[in-house]
């Protein structure tokens, strides 16, 4: 490829490879403060490519291709290169793991322990993880949490936190200007805005720590707050994994001992503040 | 060639030579555990679940019966 770039992120290396430059040169902007990789074999690799060659200059548009790939994914166009490497990075990861139990999640940890927000796309995981990351909490990622199978620790996988539509203003007046990527409008997702994890997230991206709190947002509903037994908590994970199956019983056993050890709640909140009150009594509840 | 974990009603079992999940309710965790010792008849079978105190009185043989078959169509018992 004729633009590439290397990137760490948690525990896993990706390399990323473009046939236009502008998608490198903001991804490079992006992770700017993460760590350098500290071995340039990666584990995943992601390529954004041209659907044929003349359409590197006429209606650029990008197809997410690498080493997994799924059938009829449609491309995006190159204003949108950033969103499409983002995008190719999620996927390489969800398809290709097979070492960490992936859940599709939100997390962020406290005094050693890690709250797990997980939930469909519009839940607000990203958003009351974001926000937890700038309240006392260090922000371990906003859309996988990675689950080790030998020590059932979840590892931090501090990607920039993809802010949508009303979020990104929420985020916008108590971050300052510098840590946000550029605004992405018109996407399949409506707007777009990659938020930088702060220092503290990135600087402990190599630091996993114990789940002690499961929570299953819904976003937009009446404050509620219902206990959950463990069978139903087990089924909503296995259908928020993207590798479960393709684990084995490996994934089994992490998946089963997860469940089993920690506490779970299922939340119902009207708007953001409310669902960051609500996260912070479950929290202090447990203590 | 499975490994189960209780969760609460439900107990989780993974198949190992299907690599499939599955969950269940009693009497089923009940029937595998009494099946690990050994191949049995129904009668047999019967026996060790009264013994281990395992099996409610209302677990009529047929109803036995009834779930041997449905384990044995996903893999978890077969015919001698």
């Amino acid at each position: 490829m004729r633009q590439h770039c290397t990137l760490k992120i948690g525990p896993r290396i990706f390399r990323i490879g473009s046939d236009w430059a502008a998608p490198v040169r903001q991804l490079r902007a992006l992770y700017a403060d993460y760590p350098m990789p500290d071995d340039l074999i990666a584990h995943f690799t992601v390529r954004l490519e041209a659907a044929r060659w003349w359409r590197h200059f006429l209606r650029p548009s990008v197809h997410i291709n690498g080493d997994h790939m799924l059938p009829g994914a449609l491309p995006l166009p190159l204003a949108q290169g950033l969103l499409a490497a983002e995008m190719g990075m999620n996927l390489q990861l969800a398809l290709g793991e097979r070492h960490f139990l992936l859940l599709h999640a939100a997390s962020a940890e406290r005094n050693g322990k890690v709250l797990i927000l997980t939930g469909e796309s519009g839940s607000g995981k990203s958003t009351l993880a974001a926000l937890l990351g700038e309240h006392g909490w260090r922000l371990l990622g906003d859309e996988f949490v990675l689950i080790d199978p030998t020590t059932g620790h979840a590892w931090p996988f501090p990607r920039p936190v993809s802010l949508k539509n009303a979020s990104i203003a929420v985020l916008d007046a108590i971050v300052p200007p510098a840590r946000f990527g550029p605004l992405l409008t018109g996407t399949p997702k409506g707007d777009i805005r990659h938020l930088v994890p702060n220092a503290a997230a990135l600087s402990g991206m190599d630091s996993p720590a114990a789940p002690a709190l499961i929570l299953f947002p819904r976003f937009g509903v009446p404050r509620d707050v219902r206990t959950m037994g463990i069978s139903e908590v087990f089924i909503r994970l296995t259908q928020a994994s993207t590798n479960y199956v393709a684990l084995g019983e490996a994934g089994f056993g992490a998946l089963t001992r997860l469940v089993t050890a920690t506490p779970a709640r299922a939340i119902d909140y009207p708007d953001t503040m409310t669902g960051l009150a609500l996260v912070e009594e479950l929290w202090s509840a447990l203590a | 060639m499975r490994r189960a974990v209780p969760l609460d009603a439900l107990t989780a079992l993974y198949h190992r030579r299907s690599g499939q999940t599955h969950l269940v309710t009693e009497p089923v965790p009940a029937i595998l555990a009494a099946l690990a010792h050994g191949p049995a008849t129904l009668a047999e079978l019967v026996v060790r679940l009264e013994l281990q105190g395992l099996v409610a009185d209302t677990d009529t043989p047929a109803r036995l019966r009834e779930r041997l078959d449905e384990l044995e169509t996903i893999g978890l018992v077969w015919r001698l």
